[in-house]
């Protein structure tokens, strides 16, 4: 791998020196959030200590440090997930407000009663109760693409839902349950035969693989800047030029207008017309940061890293008895989920904890995949750039002394 | 390796755990109750057979952790034979423990059910060793909704 050196990406992480309970801290709790490289916390105390006042608003010299940053941010942004425009790129709170947006703004005026949106049977909460919100509010119905036991998606069937009546789909790029990373090329093509725009939610897939939405030619992408190594509170929603001209905003208020009067107003144009209020400015400008440090190692080269950290540990559970893990699509990003014999995940959760590990345990927001599993939760280790073999060491050897403790 | 836990899971949880006491169906319960905790997916239907106001007889079913497993199994055998009263009593004193505010407890009076309190020191586990006695409290005030502990 080209210079992919993972002791020297863990220095750059201050929080990994981190002791818990006395021990090394490993931590495995990525897909949930992950950690801040020391870029990211500089440029959060650079802005606040040099440069930082509001955005698109002074004439005077800090506003406008401020907003060549910002706007710096949203280039990057762009460059990183190749959209073509500047104007595509829509700051927002997260993945969730994200896709409560598309529902809102695009869903609220293009679909109708008897109209349908198709997601998958692996969605993470919030790409479901935004639809189902809008089908109570327009009469529509929520379609669900079922999948097999590995956990991957059952193209045919997903196939077959597509239909005339679908308005939308809306799909997972990869699941933070199971790992699953779906065909989305294919889904995407099938669904634009039909006329029918895709929404992917990349909040799990953009840490871990390089995305280029032109070549995906998804209609959006929405993805949150706290799984990109960059502050929470931050999220992207990319829309394609043409459909974002057509939505009305979201929220109304500052930035957002043209012009304002008591009888009528004027939208500002792209991006502004969805950014009302003064905007997470720090945010915007460390997501920026995080994206600049993640393009000096190459997503490509963090994909193949994981990758083989994926394959060591897959290796590593299957050996322990009792051990099932939870999702074995042949396609699939790093993450482990799985169950012990006998022992809750939130045992398990607790005890590894103990140990200095930090895992999630519970239904990942994802209650329908636990019910589909039957399963009231399951234990999930999910793997970033920084994390190693040995951790995962580590982490096998816990879990077999747990077993053991247990009886 | 667990040194640091030894207060959380104790012998007496691992048995509980192991096997749950009074872990059947009731036929003919006074009363039955649903316990959820969403946080977790523990789940748990509690039955009470009453005599006037007297506990007869406390079992359950459902899936959870090893400490809502033990907390809900040491609470049915704990259970029968008090009034409702001294029931009640119970479940303050158990939450008292469990969350730590009185600072002197009386252990004693808590019988077997001392063994949760180490989850005092868990805050995420709390809701874990309660969940049993929210669902008593509501199966005593004769609550047929299915309780929550969000
Ligand atoms: C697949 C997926 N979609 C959406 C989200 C929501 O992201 P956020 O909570 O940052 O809005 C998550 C977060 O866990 C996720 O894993």
């Amino acid at each position: 791998m080209s210079g992919f050196d993972v002791n020297k990406i863990r220095q750059d992480f201050p929080i990994l020196a981190e002791k818990i309970r006395g021990k090394d801290l490993v931590y495995l709790d990525n897909a949930a959030t992950c950690q801040k490289p020391q870029a990211v916390i500089d440029s959060i105390v650079q802005l606040y200590s040099h440069d930082y006042a509001n955005v698109h608003r002074g004439v005077h010299t800090l506003s406008v440090r401020s907003t060549d940053k910002f706007e710096a941010a949203r280039t990057k942004v762009k460059s990183f997930i190749n959209a073509a425009s500047d104007k595509e790129i829509i700051f927002v709170r997260g993945a969730t407000e994200a896709i409560n947006l598309v529902a809102q703004t695009y869903g609220k005026t293009n679909i109708k009663a008897g109209d349908e949106i198709l997601i998958t049977a692996m969605e993470h909460h919030s790409n479901i109760v935004p639809w189902q919100m809008l089908c109570e509010q327009t009469g529509a119905v929520l379609k669900v693409a079922p999948m097999n036991h590995k956990g991957e998606l059952i193209y045919s069937e997903f196939e077959q839902l597509l239909s005339d009546k679908t308005k939308l789909v809306s799909v997972v790029h990869m699941s933070n349950a199971l790992g699953t990373i779906n065909p989305v090329k294919k889904i995407i093509a099938a669904a634009h035969a039909k006329g029918i725009p895709v929404l992917l939610d990349g909040a799990q897939a953009i840490p871990h693989m390089a995305v280029d939405v032109q070549e995906l030619d998804c209609d959006f992408y929405v993805f949150s800047g706290h799984k990109l190594y960059g502050p929470s509170g931050i999220g992207v929603v990319y829309g394609k030029q043409s459909l974002l001209e057509a939505m009305p905003p979201y929220q109304g208020g500052g930035d957002m207008i043209r012009k304002v009067t008591f009888v009528e107003t004027e939208y500002n144009v792209l991006p502004y017309k969805f950014e009302a209020g003064t905007p997470a400015i720090a945010d915007v400008i460390a997501l920026g940061a995080a994206i600049d440090y993640l393009a000096a190692i190459g997503m490509n080269n963090i994909a193949a890293y994981e990758s083989e950290l994926l394959d060591y540990a897959t290796v590593k559970a299957k050996q322990i008895d009792g051990l099932t893990i939870i999702g074995e699509a042949e396609e699939k990003g790093a993450i482990l989920s799985f169950t012990l014999n006998k022992i809750h995940p939130h045992d398990i959760g607790t005890m590894l904890d103990s140990l200095g590990i930090a895992i999630r345990a519970g239904h990942h927001c994802a209650m329908p995949v636990m019910d589909f599993y039957g399963v009231p939760a399951t234990a999930r280790a999910s793997f970033a750039m920084y994390n190693t073999k040995q951790e995962i060491d580590v982490l096998m050897a816990g879990i077999q002394s747990l077993i053991e403790v247990f009886g | 390796m667990f040194e640091d836990l030894r207060d959380l899971y104790q012998e007496v949880i691992f048995d509980h755990n192991r096997n749950p006491r009074n872990f059947r169906v009731m036929e003919n319960a006074d009363r039955q109750v649903e316990g959820f905790n969403p946080l977790c997916g523990d789940r748990l239907t509690l039955f009470l057979k009453m005599d006037g106001d007297v506990i007869t007889d406390a079992s359950f079913q459902g899936s959870g952790c090893a400490i809502s497993t033990a907390s809900v199994s040491l609470m049915t055998e704990i259970v029968k034979g008090k009034t409702e009263a001294e029931a009640q009593e119970l479940f303050t004193k158990f939450h008292e423990m469990t969350t730590g505010k009185e600072e002197h407890i009386n252990l004693e009076a808590l019988g077997k059910l001392a063994v949760l309190a180490g989850v005092r020191e868990y805050p995420a586990r709390v809701k874990c060793a309660t969940l049993a006695w929210h669902t008593l409290d509501a199966a005593l005030k004769n609550e047929a909704n299915a309780i929550s502990t969000e």
